[in-house]
């Protein structure tokens, strides 16, 4: 079972109550996008085996959504932090590197 | 004119736990910046209660304030007050960026008695409901089973549930069958 605590409001939510997003900081490209840009932000994704960055929304409770930091292949969390960001913050990088150092994910580390 | 009827007309069951739709329930649905003091003094007055901190539930007697989110709270009044509480919060904040809306009609309130509240509340939502980990004043929106709720505890033995209306019978039946006499878990007491 997944626990992801919610940076909002400051509940350990279970996976019941969240709802899965998709990967995080995504650059969107829309109208006026080259197609190349467009196909690009709609169906390439990173599949990691290990450190991995998604949105979750906590459905279920405050609505919000938010972003976490986790590792597929043992469902560890390294952390969770709020939306309003287009990367991982350094106390979350910080967190990583301490269990898995030299870990790297789209152009961050 | 016609006459106001609550989801299911304070239906009740005696099981380990009493349950009851608790009838009628002003209930006015806020959002707006809680961190602005214009804001949250226009609420409060609105409320009659002082504003809740970080779910929690500000509660005097049928009035009371809900933290639902960051953004949002729930206003309890009686039920033919809740146009009124709208129009002063609506009145006080007319230059303040807010959203107020009546939401009475829409949802339901259930109440539960009992010593076993805790242990109905742990059978069916994801929420340590351990005494030391929830406790009066609390409030948690979470899920019942398949349905959205929010609920908090008045006292260890009182327990108030709201849902949105279209699923009352729902949450009558499920609350029903958790607190079925025999059934009782024993591990919050009770
Ligand atoms: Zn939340």
């Amino acid at each position: 079972m997944l626990t992801l605590k919610c940076p909002y409001c400051g509940v350990q939510a279970e996976e019941t109550e969240l709802h899965a997003g998709g990967e995080a900081h995504l650059t969107r490209f829309g109208p006026d996008s080259s197609d190349d840009d467009f196909e690009t932000y709609l169906f390439t994704r990173e599949n990691p085996k290990g450190v991995h960055f998604e949105r979750w929304r906590h459905s279920h409770g405050c609505g919000k959504w938010f972003h976490a930091a986790r590792c597929t292949m043992t469902l560890e969390v390294f952390g969770t932090y709020p939306a309003q960001t287009t990367e991982p913050p350094q106390d979350i990088r910080d967190a990583i590197t301490a269990k898995r150092p030299g870990w790297t994910w789209r152009e961050f580390s | 004119m016609s006459e106001p009827v609550s989801a299911l007309r304070r239906a009740r069951y005696a099981g380990f736990v009493t349950v009851e739709e608790a009838g009628l329930q002003g209930m006015v649905q806020i959002r707006g910046d809680l961190s602005s003091d214009a804001f949250t003094s226009a609420v409060s007055d609105a409320a009659g209660v002082p504003m809740p901190g970080l779910r929690e539930a500000s509660l005097d007697g049928r009035n009371g304030l809900l933290w639902m989110s960051p953004d949002e709270l729930m206003l309890l009044c009686p039920y033919p007050e809740a146009d009124r509480a709208m129009a002063r919060l609506q009145a006080t904040l007319s230059d303040t960026h807010h959203l107020a809306l009546n939401v009475s009609d829409a949802r339901a309130m259930f109440t539960l008695q009992g010593n076993g509240v805790r242990d109905v509340l742990a059978k069916l939502a994801p929420v340590d409901m351990a005494p030391d980990a929830f406790r009066p004043g609390m409030l948690r929106r979470t899920r019942l089973a398949q349905v959205a709720a929010a609920f908090w505890l008045r006292s260890d033995t009182q327990a108030e549930v709201i849902c949105f209306r279209s699923v009352a019978p729902y949450m009558m039946e499920l609350l029903s069958t958790a607190a079925r006499p025999g059934s009782a878990v024993g591990l919050h007491g009770g």
